[in-house]
């Protein structure tokens, strides 16, 4: 099972790897380089050449992709054409901001789905799976921003319960955000919480049809030792990896909600800096994106791995 | 009370809401009885109930169906008015439960210690210290080998054989008063069901177990049970001794679903029985057999009969009982099998055929080397004439589906040639054979729902060969389509039906239709009646050979049913993990002399008489792969000589007559052996 | 050719036989009707500006009130999904149509070709949809001639997956197996056995990319990047009213209502359509 592992890791890694060079050709074949976003309208002749050798631009592609990727696995992300400051230090904040989202996300929102998709999924049909249904419906559906929108006019300037705009700096300590989080994470909660639950409620049902649950029945099992022993451990294994997915999708979710509560984070820095032509760090912050992304999907598909007795001992069989 | 029964079900109905809100029903009051000690078959086929029944009885039904009424009682109370808890503790511990497919009624992420364990914890049975010595023993009670590694396994690394009797281990642990099995047997190889079914019917004698053991499959009950009760759409119509039931029964159905059962001993093409079972509600105000039945008359089908007792205790639902006996318990038409096959001209000749599913390594492409895996099929020499039907036989594993599939084109060849009558060598890829070839050969495939196109109907279907091979259209096409459908016994409206609407037995026909709409000179067949109730599959054997006698057509036809072969095949090759042991004409092969793969095969499978009891010759045991040299049978033969067997290829023996037998022991020696040693063997 | 129309006639039946199917239907309809009807019908013309009459509530008038330029918000919100139908109702039958035939082709020729095309689609779902579509708006601008081959791509890679997996069910039955034993063509094939199966798989995909554009169409109007004043639509709507929720919120909530009622009935027509399809939707990508 190792080199299973293994081999899965270098997939990841591999997959980083081709992610990266797709965004440095995608930035590249993009009209305008760092030059053209820092002279702008002075942008032209002997200006724009000398500043292209300056910055190292004038070399071949491959070259500075090389040289960017080496820097990146480094740490160094290299220079913000909008300020010239280094992106790594811009992005460290920024990056940990992200994260405190995205993890009281998933703190609040995961077990709140495996809950609720288990239960609904045991009590099929009944009032409250239906009621769950429904607004999980609506909770999947409804655009980010419009829920946003919503939460704050509903708690913020009605209810005037929590603040509706973030306006902590990007360097401050992560207390300082909270209560203004609250908003961005139910916001953020609504959405994910609904795709696992529906995952989950679906795979459960499935499981409690199969043959294997029908004959633990017929043993004798009593109700609650068989969800426990025969049931969740085999209906649990694909929330594994829809969570996965669905921290994925948290990624691009997070850059709108971001936005609309002006929290400093990742996500919002990446429009900014798109709005502002700063390419080296839209690249950043894409790799890092997506070294995210890859990095959960890895994480997900190996404890499957790890999990699920038919996979461990195929190579057993087979070796 | 000594004398009451212990499972009683009376006036059980058993149903479901359909979509209109009409109550379909599935069990149509059943009556049954079984005491202490008795051993009782079901029978019945797809839509009889009999699966129903028997979950009903421990007080279980599937989802969406409900008791409309009666009781099922065990030991004086109705479990299916039975609150959970109590339940919980009959079952399992006084009534167990032997499921279908163990495969996937074991729990996949528990080890098989735990699962059997877990039976011991609920019910107490044991102190827990005793548990894991008490495991191991159920699984050597099994006849399991190794109980120790078998217990630290998980269910997938075991085969179905192990598997299942993990589940009668399970069932065991609990130290039940009954035992209902539901079809533990089907899906298992030949000589797998042979000793599941021996060491049933030692636990049944030896602890003198309750047991309910349902079926379709008449020889399997015939070895275990003394009684038997026959199911028809949704209830009971007969119910009686094994001895009477099986031999003699008292019941039009039964009579011809006995008819309708090929036989190992016989020649004969079994009769078949016309239409289907019923749809659960499909069955009138009348008896449900009576559309089907040759004696019916109009009072069969006005009033259902009731269960009555004869004079000698059976009990029967039919209005007639006296004109029973006249109908016919064997018979349909005595088969002319091939004699004068040398004479004929030549159809298909395999010459060293050989297949391997290993890939090409890149090391090997560079050297243009052939790929180093085992091969899976090797050394097949096989020559067909003009009419002839050359059955192949063997277990899961022998490779029978990849020769057909090789002759048809559609795996890669590794070594050998195929060749059709006129000397034209088959391509070993389909894609690249001409029109001429692909319409001379023909397939058949075994599971009629997956091999027509759920988005297709019948015309469809049939206007696609039709088109390719002919060019025919419209009007033409449509001429041509009727005709084949009459061939087959259907008529023209089936050609606006989708396969859904069709039944297993008509899928299956439509497949035939669509492979003699090429004309084909060589039809092969791949275990095309498996999947069908057995008083379907005669019908569909009768079809196949009217179609070989009328056309003249070449049939290769792969089966595992030893029986199915012995009444529409005129020679039999077995094979065993891709060899051919033995190769000759059908009642050579099945008479001594035999190979002893054959031997085993044959002692293991045995006609539905009461109280049969097969011969288990060779060892239960899996092989994944063939031996790299000497015979393939030698890790399992029980004739095995000696070393020679392990390094030898086994020459090939001429017995007379065309059959020929590979095997270190000379023919004569084989011969004598067998009639000594085996008294039921030399059935004609 | 009546057997392909009764049986549309059939799942048209079953999808209004279910609750969710007959809501979810009769919404998309209503708004795809009033999308195009809208310009005919509306009492104002959707840009007129009028000092006297900023952030009115509700009234006989103005029966949704005015936004903060005087302009009538009943107007501009029935008219405020044009733009967004129309071009995510044109790039959704282009990403079905190239990401299906790509999958299908996929899920046939299998080997390296496959591995690859398939770690590259992996690799380019990494990255966050916004991302992807800022970088080309940003670059290119917003116009429909931009937007609609980018939705078209950028949506159509994840069908890839959807076609390939349900290729792959449906090559390994034993009807594929046969025709190719028939000698039928790759192409017959592919047209007549395989298609038709992969067919409906396809539809329901088709309905959920639907309702993911317009989600995407929205999002970039809302933070400004895609549709420019003073076409209507609902994103900007929404965002321009957002300054002014707590004096004006029948600004921000009509066009909230009608986006919010346009998604959730395409999601709720397009599970109802799976269900009468009897397609199986278990392991759906996100986005």
């Amino acid at each position: 099972m190792i080199r299973l592992l293994l081999r899965r890791l270098a997939l990841g890694l591999g997959t980083v790897a081709l992610v990266s060079a797709m965004i440095f050709a995608a930035v590249e074949a993009l009209p305008g380089d760092a030059c053209t976003a820092i002279l702008q309208r002075d942008a032209s002749g002997q200006r724009l050449e000398n500043c292209r050798r300056e910055l190292g631009l004038d070399r071949p592609a491959v070259a500075r992709y090389v040289d960017w990727a080496a820097g990146a696995l480094r740490g160094d992300l290299g220079t913000s054409a909008h300020n010239g400051k280094r992106i790594a230090s811009l992005v460290g904040d920024r990056l940990a901001n992200t994260l405190l989202l995205a993890g009281c996300t998933l703190a609040v929102g995961v077990p709140l789905a495996l809950l609720l998709g288990v239960l609904t999924g045991l009590r099929r049909d009944g009032a409250a799976d239906i009621a769950l249904s429904t607004g999980t419906i609506l909770a999947m559906t409804i655009p980010e921003f419009v829920s946003a929108t919503m939460l704050i006019f509903v708690f913020s300037i009605w209810l005037d319960l929590v603040p509706g705009i973030v306006t902590v700096s990007a360097s401050a300590p992560a207390t300082a955000f909270f209560p203004g989080i609250v908003l961005p994470v139910i916001v953020l909660t609504m959405v994910m919480t609904a795709h696992i639950l529906r995952t989950v409620r679906s795979s459960v049902i499935e499981t409690l049809d199969s043959d294997y649950v029908q004959m633990a029945r017929l043993k004798g099992v009593p109700y609650w030792r068989m969800v426990f022993r025969h049931v969740l451990p085999n209906a649990l294994l694909p929330a594994i990896n829809v969570v996965a997915l669905t921290i994925a999708w948290l990624l691009g979710g997070v850059v709108v909600v971001e936005k609309v509560f002006n929290y400093p984070g990742l996500g919002h820095y990446m429009i900014d800096a798109i709005s502002d032509r700063d390419l080296p760090v839209v690249q950043a912050i894409a790799l890092i994106l997506a070294a995210v992304y890859v990095g959960v999907n890895l994480a997900a598909d190996m404890l499957t791995m790890v999990l699920n007795p038919r996979l461990r001992t195929l190579r057993a069989r087979n070796g | 009370m000594a004398d009451a029964p212990l499972i009683e079900v009376s006036g059980l109905r058993v149903g479901f809401a359909s979509r209109s809100g009409r109550v379909v029903d599935v069990l149509r009051g059943v009556d049954l009885e079984v005491r202490r000690g008795e051993t009782v078959g079901i029978v019945g086929e797809s839509g009889s109930g009999k699966s129903t029944l028997l979950l009903a009885a421990m007080g279980y039904l599937k989802r969406g169906l409900r008791v409309i009424e009666g009781s099922a009682r065990f030991a004086g109370t109705d479990l299916l008015s039975l609150p959970r808890r109590d339940l919980e503790r009959i079952r399992g511990r006084r009534l167990a439960l032997i499921p279908q497919n163990s495969g996937q009624s074991l729990t996949p992420n528990l080890r098989i210690e735990a699962q059997v364990a877990e039976v011991l914890r609920l019910h107490g049975t044991r102190p827990a210290g005793e548990h894991r010595a008490r495991v191991r023993e159920l699984l050597a009670q099994v006849r399991l080998p190794d109980p120790d590694a078998i217990a630290r396994r998980y269910p997938h690394e075991l085969s179905g054989g192990q598997q299942q009797r993990v589940a009668i281990a399970m069932a065991l642990a609990g130290e039940p008063e009954a035992l209902l099995l539901d079809e533990p047997t089907t899906g298992l190889d030949v000589t797998t069901q042979a000793h599941v079914l021996d060491l049933l019917s030692d636990l049944a004698a030896r602890l003198g177990t309750t047991m309910v053991y349902v079926s379709h499959d008449l020889g399997a009950i015939a070895r275990v049970c003394a009684r038997v009760a026959v199911m028809y759409g949704g209830e009971i119509v007969l119910d009686g001794d094994a001895r009477r039931v099986l031999v003699d029964p008292a019941h039009p159905y039964a009579r011809g679903l006995l008819a309708s059962i090929p036989r190992l001993s016989g020649g004969a093409l079994p009769a078949s029985l016309e239409g289907r079972p019923p749809e659960p509600g499909g069955a009138g105000p009348g008896c449900a057999f009576a559309d089907r039945c040759a004696i019916a008359v109009d009072a069969c089908r006005a009033t259902r009969p009731a269960l009555a007792t004869l004079p000698d205790g059976t009990r029967a639902r039919c209005m007639r009982p006296d004109a029973v006996a006249g109908i016919p318990l064997r018979g349909g038409t005595a088969t002319t099998h091939l004699v004068d096959a040398g004479a004929r001209a030549p159809a298909l000749s395999l010459r060293g055929l050989a297949v391997s599913y290993a890939r090409q390594g890149v090391v090997d492409q560079l050297l243009g080397r052939p790929p180093a895996g085992p091969r899976t099929v090797d050394a097949i020499d096989l020559a067909l004439r003009e009419g002839e039907a050359v059955a192949l036989v063997g277990e899961s594993g022998s490779g029978k589906s990849t020769i057909l599939k090789a002759i048809a084109g559609l795996v890669p060849r590794a070594d050998g040639s195929i060749a059709l009558g006129d000397g034209v060598e088959l391509e070993p890829d389909v894609s690249r054979r001409g029109p001429g070839e692909l319409r001379a050969v023909q397939l058949v495939f075994q599971n009629p729902d997956e091999s027509l196109n759920p988005r297709h109907d019948v015309a469809t279907i049939l206007a696609q060969p039709l088109g390719l091979y002919f060019g025919l259209s419209g009007e033409a096409l449509r001429r041509r389509s009727v005709e084949l459908l009459d061939q087959v016994r259907l008529g023209a409206h089936y050609l606006d039906r989708l396969p859904a609407q069709l039944s297993g037995g008509e899928k299956q026909r439509v497949a035939i239709a669509r492979a003699f709409a090429a004309a084909p000179r060589i039809v092969l067949c791949d275990e095309v009646t498996s999947a069908l109730d057995v008083s379907v599959q005669a019908a569909v054997l009768a079809l196949l050979d009217g179609l070989r006698r009328d056309g003249g057509t070449t049939f290769v036809f792969v089966s595992h049913d030893l029986a199915v072969v012995r009444a529409i095949a005129d020679r039999v090759a077995v094979l065993y993990q891709g060899r051919i042991c033995e190769v000759g004409p059908v009642a050579s092969v099945y008479a001594a002399p035999s190979h002893p793969y054959t031997e085993a095969l044959m002692a293991a499978v045995l006609d539905p008489e009461p109280g049969a009891r097969p011969r288990l010759l060779a060892d239960d045991v899996q092989e994944g792969a063939p031996p790299a040299r000497g015979c393939p049978f030698q890790r399992r033969c029980h004739r095995r000589l000696g070393d020679v067997c392990a390094t030898d290829a086994p020459p090939a023996r001429e017995a007379g007559d065309g059959h020929v037998i590979r095997c270190h022991i000379p023919v004569g020696e084989l011969r004598a052996l067998q009639v000594a040693g085996a008294p039921g063997h030399g059935r004609r | 050719m009546t057997r392909g129309a009764s049986r549309w006639r059939g799942v048209a039946r079953n999808l209004f036989s279910r609750p969710s199917g007959a809501i979810g239907a009769t919404l998309v309809l209503a708004h795809v009707a009033l999308a195009v009807a809208s310009p005919w019908i509306v009492p104002y013309d959707f840009k007129a500006i009028s000092a006297a009459t900023i952030l009115d509530a509700p009234s006989a008038a103005h029966w949704l009130g005015t936004d903060q330029l005087g302009r009538d918000v009943l107007t501009r919100t029935a008219m405020g999904g044009r733009q967004a139908i129309v071009v995510t109702a044109i790039a959704t039958p282009l990403a079905v149509a190239w990401g299906g035939i790509l999958g299908i082709w996929l899920g046939l020729a299998g080997g390296r070709l496959d591995d690859v095309l398939m770690r590259v689609v992996d690799a380019f779902l990494s990255l966050p949809w916004i991302l992807k579509m800022l970088l080309i708006i940003v670059t290119f601008g917003a116009g429909i001639g931009v937007l609609v081959p980018t939705l078209a791509f950028f949506y159509g890679v994840p069908v890839i997956r959807i076609a390939r997996a349900a290729t792959h069910g449906v090559v390994a039955r034993d009807y594929v197996l046969a025709a190719r034993a028939r000698g039928h063509g790759r192409g017959a094939i592919i047209l007549r056995e395989i298609l038709p199966n992969v067919l409906d798989a396809l539809m329901v995909e088709g309905a959920m990319r639907w309702s993911w554009m317009l989600l995407a169409f929205s999002s970039l109007s809302f933070l400004g990047f895609g549709v420019s004043p003073p076409t209507p639509d609902w994103g900007l709507m929404i965002a321009d009213a957002r300054s002014f929720m707590a004096i004006a919120p029948w600004a921000g909530l009509a066009p909230v209502v009608a986006l919010s009622s346009l998604i959730v009935g395409i999601n709720l027509a397009a599970d109802a359509l799976a269900k009468a399809l009897g397609v199986d939707r278990a392991a759906a990508p996100v986005h």
